[in-house]
């Protein structure tokens, strides 16, 4: 389809003012290092509405570029630990079926922590992190249900674009 | 707003709780007795660290106050001073706890072997 790329386009704008705007947003709940990761709203919906690969080209892009925008050289390395393997999580599961916007998204979140915290877990060389996994778990399946409620009326609305 | 959930959503959710509570309870069960250490300071000063490893009594301040250290944990046993509120409290164990005896300006605390303090945050 010719606006294939206008739309891919659209989307990494949007993930990038959706990184911005938490990045504005001092979201703390409390808990250090926990977002509400609006980002993967974009995500989501693309795993819907692209194909695979692109959504994959979509992650990898709104990471770098939003981690040399807003973030430093270790947040990049950080969310991209994280947006791949939660990209992967969700696509395979999305693959095998039964599941709905829900269960993805919550699924997504929650692995887009894990794949953060194996990160940390090689960086800081230690497994004394691990104690870190039950808070993240909670958390990102908090943001993964939050995310996917907003993506699944999102999806429902946006019949007409598919790539 | 209507949330429709599958089956499987159902699934997945409990799934992730039971292993955020099982890793809870590994943490709580395996996470605490690591070869800790406790550091006693008087008045702001460092007056030494002990091994939870190791059972001792230490003698804090020129013995006003008493510090026991036993299957891993750090109990204030004895204290000259008048409240006895370091006394009363429950046996130190884990990371950042901390006995504070004022009267007497001592402070108890645990550090685990492997320092857990931040030394980069990311956003």
């Amino acid at each position: 389809m010719k606006s294939r790329v206008a739309y891919f386009g659209v989307f990494t704008a949007l993930a990038l003012i959706f990184s911005y705007v938490e990045s504005l947003i001092p979201f703390q709940m409390g808990i250090p290092g926990v977002k509400l990761g609006l980002a993967n709203l974009i995500i989501v919906v693309a795993l819907y509405k692209m194909d695979l690969r692109e959504t994959y080209l979509l992650s990898v892009t709104r990471v770098v570029l939003s981690g040399f925008l807003f973030g430093n050289y270790f947040s990049i390395i950080y969310s991209l630990a994280g947006g791949l393997l939660s990209l992967t999580v969700m696509a395979c599961l999305k693959k095998r079926g039964g599941f709905s916007v829900m269960g993805i998204s919550v699924a997504g979140g929650v692995f887009h922590n894990v794949g953060q915290l194996v990160v940390a877990m090689l960086v800081v060389e230690t497994y004394s992190v691990m104690y870190y996994l039950p808070v993240l778990l909670i958390a990102g399946l908090v943001t993964g249900f939050l995310i996917g409620l907003v993506s699944n009326e999102m999806i429902k609305r946006l019949v007409n674009i598919q790539m | 707003m209507k949330i429709n959930l599958e089956k499987k959503d159902k699934r997945l959710i409990v799934v992730i709780v039971c292993i955020a509570f099982l890793a809870l309870l590994a943490h709580l069960v395996i996470g605490t007795d690591g070869a800790g250490k406790v550091t006693v300071k008087v008045n702001g000063e460092l007056k030494g660290t002990y091994s939870l490893a190791e059972d001792q009594e230490i003698e804090i301040n020129g013995g006003t106050n008493i510090l026991q250290i036993k299957n891993g944990r750090a109990d204030m046993t004895e204290a000259d001073c008048p409240d006895q509120l370091c006394v009363n409290q429950r046996a130190v164990s884990r990371q950042g706890e901390s006995i504070i005896c004022l009267p007497n300006k001592v402070i108890v605390e645990v550090e685990s072997s492997e320092s857990s303090e931040l030394d980069a945050v990311t956003n």
